[in-house]
């Protein structure tokens, strides 16, 4: 660990600042919370948010998991927790079950979290209603009032152009019944773990200063029309390492002449399985 | 039979400036009322403090209410304002760019009131959006179109179906003729006129074109440097004109 930064980076202030804010984001679930965001060590867009709320709830006991697009070994996923690691000597895993604290960008784990755990998500913009409301005022009044016939105009324009809500990541949601939020760039695939997640789940937008929650066991529901049902990807494929036919699969081209591959985007989930099979296998064979 | 809106003394400054000065009218349901005078003598700024969009500084503003009761527009808070303005009225702007989503089709342009006031089923909101787009006479094919791709006088025909498809009670139009040419603006006042009558519509319009007023309007205000000088059926007023300013407009009307 290295002593000549504060634990986990940030000064102590700052860290409260930002605690106060994760209080009051709770209390509100969806509500967009503006907190000061400070300079970090990383460009904005790589998770100044996420690493910003991931300093301010890190404990010395924490042990620290962090993805990017479900995989734990991506350079921005990587560095971030090297970090973590020399900034706050936490223990780090690549198990999420062994996680206390995950960050994320893009994706949910597949394997259920449990209440004991807190997800950070990393969010370039918080406010779903921004590509239709450019003014910042405005859209804060929409909230306020709860006025969202405006985000079905964008899934109406969805339908009217693709046929289907072509809306495939950051899915706008209804926290509580009551604030539509961005759940961040993750797939739709993962709308459904949202609702009635027993981990808290804490979403920071450095650049665009705002940090927002959705508290254990809360409501979050997808918005939809009644004739064009919220729907979740599927695939006709299996998982070609681990042969899941449950988990969010990527598609990676492995060659010049076209030759694809499906395999899941969770590399822990993916692993797991595959260990598990071997093993089981090995138990075969002892047994025999 | 009793007024739908009712407007008394009101006013509005812009410093030491006069938007408009001690309006008072009733305005009673299915009737369209033009305001009519040149260019800067206030009636815009009168159209705006009617619809809520500009704040009044004296003169107090009431609403009947569809069950009969009289709200004071003065007092009302911003979210009952806008539910106000998304259920029960509609604003059509001079000019359509304004009023119109043109990043989004002409079908989510006309169904975004709809879907304001929680309609989500979204086969029911497309067959709304195309009888509309008929009504105003735009071809029902061209409902995916984006508005931007539409001439100036179809922008205003489907900023009119935008604002009237959830029915409001009242409707307030700036100029909705200005800027078009004179073979589109008759068959937008040919289409506000029919609408006007099949819905049951009560309308404020201001105009600068005292033939509109004409096609239009029972009753007209004619309004000079933000006060009124002169009201009353329409007829009357353009065929036989009291106040000199009034006579100076009629009398300045290029006739063939």
């Amino acid at each position: 660990m290295s002593t000549a930064y504060n634990f986990a980076f940030l000064d102590e202030n700052t860290k409260r600042m930002l605690r106060r804010g994760l209080l009051k984001a709770v209390a509100i679930p969806g509500y967009q919370v503006p907190f000061g965001s400070r300079e970090m060590p990383l460009p904005y867009g790589w998770g100044t948010g996420g690493i910003q709320l991931t300093a301010a709830l890190l404990g010395p006991d924490d042990v620290l998991k962090v993805i990017d697009q479900g995989a734990d070994d991506t350079t921005n996923a990587v560095n971030i927790r090297r970090f973590f690691a020399r900034v706050a000597g936490v223990a780090t895993t690549e198990r999420t079950a062994e996680a206390t604290l995950i960050q994320t960008r893009h994706r949910i784990p597949e394997t259920p979290l449990r209440e004991d755990q807190v997800l950070v998500f990393q969010v370039p913009e918080p406010e779903p209603l921004r590509t239709l409301e450019p003014r910042e005022a405005e859209t804060r009044s929409l909230h306020a009032l709860a006025d969202y016939g405006l985000m079905h105009v964008k899934l109406y324009e969805d339908i009217a152009r693709y046929g289907h809500i072509a809306t495939s990541y950051d899915y706008p949601v209804l926290v509580d019944g009551r604030y539509l939020a961005s759940p961040s760039p993750i797939p739709k695939f993962d709308n459904p773990k949202l609702d009635g997640s027993p981990a808290l789940m804490l979403f920071g937008a450095g650049r665009e200063k705002r940090l927002y929650a959705i508290p254990p066991y809360t409501r979050v529901e997808s918005l939809a029309f009644d004739d064009h049902p919220f729907e979740i990807q599927r695939w006709e494929h299996v998982c070609a390492l681990c042969g899941s036919d449950e988990s969010y699969l990527d598609e990676v081209v492995v060659d010049d002449r076209g030759t694809r591959l499906f395999v899941c985007s969770d590399t822990d989930y993916c692993a797991q399985r595959r260990d598990a099979a071997v093993a089981s296998e090995e138990n075969a064979e002892a047994a025999a | 039979m009793s007024a739908l809106l009712q407007v008394r003394g009101l006013s509005r400054r812009y410093g030491a400036r006069i938007g408009c000065a001690e309006v008072s009218f009733d305005l009673h349901p299915g009737e369209l009322l033009c305001i009519v005078g040149e260019s800067g003598s206030g009636k815009s700024t009168l159209l705006n403090a009617l619809a809520g969009r500009l704040a009044p500084d004296a003169g107090s503003l009431r609403y009947r209410q569809r069950d009969g009761s009289w709200l004071e527009l003065g007092a009302l808070d911003e979210a009952n304002r806008r539910r106000l303005a998304r259920e029960e009225w509609g604003f059509v702007t001079q000019n359509p760019r304004d009023g119109l989503r043109l990043d989004v089709s002409a079908g989510a342009n006309v169904a975004e009131r709809l879907m304001a006031l929680g309609e989500r089923n979204y086969a029911e909101l497309r067959a709304t959006a195309s009888a509309w787009l008929e009504r105003v006479e735009i071809d029902p094919a061209r409902i995916d179109d984006a508005p931007g791709a539409f001439s100036g006088g179809m922008q205003q025909r489907l900023q009119i179906a935008r604002t009237l498809v959830t029915r409001p009670r009242l409707v307030f139009m700036d100029e909705p003729t200005a800027g078009l040419d004179v073979s589109v603006q008759a068959r937008i006042l040919d289409l506000l006129r029919r609408l006007v009558t099949e819905l049951d519509l009560a309308a404020v319009m201001v105009t600068h074109d005292l033939a509109v007023a004409r096609l239009l309007a029972a009753r007209t205000l004619v309004m000079q440097r933000g006060r009124v000088v002169e009201s009353g059926l329409t007829d009357q007023i353009l065929d036989d004109p009291q106040h000199p300013y009034t006579q100076l407009l009629v009398s300045s009307v290029l006739t063939t």
